[in-house]
């Protein structure tokens, strides 16, 4: 096995066959233009670059040079597709350990290439562009709200190793001061706190789930499965808005709809 | 004035609590409390935790004005949870903004103030405050096309995780001394890196790296203010009437590729070494 995941680039290689190579990013961006259908979409995913400059985000982390060049690859978009009534669809294919953590990183402003990434996919989706975050594998913290969590609709694959989560066990544990055990005891009984795609789904930020043959390297019926499910994803952004208001409503997150609630009466 | 004077007369703000902080900024009198504590709106998962909650769950939300332009200020209190957001504080500051978006929409130009001493998401909330951070960000954004969001991270929680982010999506941000500014707390690096890359407890060492001189110094942020009640409120002030900024830090993507293309990743990084890198002319 490789040290690490090698998802978000089958995926992407799968979903964008045929597509044009987006040049002058990042290697470790995987960007390129293609169709759903008739739907014109670009591909985007971060992959591992085992010769990233940055020593701290070789293993598929987003970075600096990540959240820049993911801001980048999307502005360019926005940009191109400024005068169009058709806007391409931007599919974020997520597949991300974590963000980088390390020196160079706090120094030269982390937050801020995130910052960045975060900013160009929320104005893409203002803009009239669908966002869809196709999650593959890991979804993790900073690296998941950078790459994927502006996105209009989450789909996720069903799989052990497609997990969305603040922080990694070990870590989460030390700053809580909890052995994992104890974390992953209260993980069973706070949906919140799981680390697992069905936990998360109960929670209501998912558009759809979807169980597939192959999650490392999809099969044919996979690809034709998963496309079909983005052209419906893309369909329902034009149906019904470009906001998140989507993502509320489940009974794991009814305060967060009262709280907007009582927000608006009392404003 | 004498020194001794000088300090009779400041008032220090990041001594303030939130809702201190919030009253401090706004016009006298102006002050009203969304969703106070006596509604009791608290979090539903902190308590079969054994954690106990607390009746505003960390954050405040105050409407009133700032040198009679109207503003909601979202105040988060670092004395609670090291200001970790969960599910209801999350929805409070992400509401209060969708809200605001939504006035500049219907022709009442409501601007926003966040006071950021968070530790970024409430790990007993995991991904609920994730979620809502995310709602945050998004809100941002939104907001920043009508009016500008004034981030303010006086100290001394300082900000991290993923508010960092929304910090840096901020139209303005202003800092003091005493604030720290960065994606990953020290102890998370520390853990995932090694001591020889972060060691947490070494405190100059993180200030020289994520303190507010060195984040003013390399431009990542704004302005750089005394921990005085009377110069955040006036810098504050400053910025609102300041409007939207040319353009907003976190658009800068070209900017930001061609200075990190200009450095030599190799050794490990020094302060100087962004300040040249960032501000070169200013440092």
């Amino acid at each position: 096995m490789s040290a690490y995941s090698l998802r978000g680039l089958n995926w992407f290689n799968a979903l964008s066959a045929g597509a044009k190579a987006v040049e002058g990013l990042p290697a470790s961006l995987k960007v390129a233009d293609g169709f759903l259908g008739e739907q014109a979409v670009r591909f985007i995913a971060v992959v591992a670059d085992p010769d990233n400059r940055f020593v701290r985000a070789r293993h598929g982390e987003v970075g600096l040079l990540e959240g820049w060049g993911l801001a980048k690859a999307v502005d360019e978009v926005i940009t191109a597709d400024q005068d169009k009534p058709q806007k391409r669809a931007l599919i974020a294919i997520v597949d991300v350990p974590s963000q980088a953590y390390g020196r160079r990183e706090e120094a030269l402003g982390i937050h801020q290439a995130l910052a960045g990434a975060a900013d160009s996919y929320a104005r893409a989706r203002l803009a009239g562009h669908a966002v869809i975050g196709l999650l593959v594998g890991k979804a993790m913290s900073g690296a998941f709200l950078a790459h994927g969590y502006q996105a209009n609709r989450l789909i996720a694959l069903r799989d052990p190793g497609v997990m969305v989560h603040a922080m990694g066990k070990a870590s989460a544990a030390r700053v809580t001061l909890r052995s994992v055990e104890e974390l992953e005891a209260l993980a069973a009984s706070v949906p919140p706190m799981a680390y697992d795609i069905d936990s998360y789904a109960s929670l209501g930020l998912l558009w759809e789930t979807l169980s597939v043959e192959q999650i490392e390297q999809p099969s044919a019926n996979d690809l034709a499965r998963v496309a079909e499910c983005l052209t419906l994803a893309i369909g329902d952004v034009a149906a019904k808005g470009r906001d998140l208001s989507g993502r509320l409503g489940a009974t794991n997150r009814t305060a967060s709809s009262q709280v907007r609630q009582l927000l608006r009466a009392q404003w | 004035m004498t020194d001794s004077a000088e300090l009779l007369h400041k008032h220090s703000f990041v001594e303030l609590g939130a809702r201190q902080r919030a009253k401090a900024l706004l016009d006298a009198g102006t002050f009203r409390e969304l969703l106070d504590p006596f509604q009791r709106v608290m979090s539903p998962w902190l308590s079969r935790q054994g954690v106990v909650p607390q009746a505003d769950d960390g954050v405040i939300i105050a409407k009133g004005s700032i040198d009679g332009l109207p503003v909601v200020i979202g105040a988060i209190e670092g004395a609670f949870q090291g200001g970790s957001l969960g599910e209801v504080g999350g929805a409070k500051l992400a509401g209060a903004l969708e809200l605001a978006a939504e006035d500049n929409r219907n022709g009442i130009p409501t601007r926003a103030v966040l006071l950021l001493e968070t530790g970024g998401v409430r790990l007993q909330e995991a991904n609920l405050g994730l979620a809502a951070i995310a709602d945050v960000h998004a809100a941002i954004v939104d907001l920043r096309q009508y009016q500008p969001v004034i981030g303010v991270v006086a100290g001394s929680v300082g900000c991290f995780g993923g508010m960092s982010i929304a910090a840096g999506l901020c139209s303005y941000l202003l800092v003091t001394q005493e604030a720290r500014l960065g994606l990953n707390g020290p102890q998370v690096i520390e853990q995932e890196a090694g001591l020889e890359e972060y060691d947490s407890r070494d405190r100059p060492f993180i200030w020289s790296l994520t303190g507010g001189e060195q984040r003013f110094a390399t431009g990542l942020v704004d302005r750089y203010a005394e921990d005085d009640v009377a110069q955040i409120r006036q810098q504050v002030s400053a910025l609102l009437k300041q409007g939207l900024p040319a353009q907003q830090r976190s658009t800068q993507a070209e900017l930001f590729l061609q200075r990190l293309a200009r450095l030599d990743a190799g050794p490990q990084i020094e302060p100087s070494v962004v300040r040249d890198l960032y501000q070169g002319e200013r440092s």
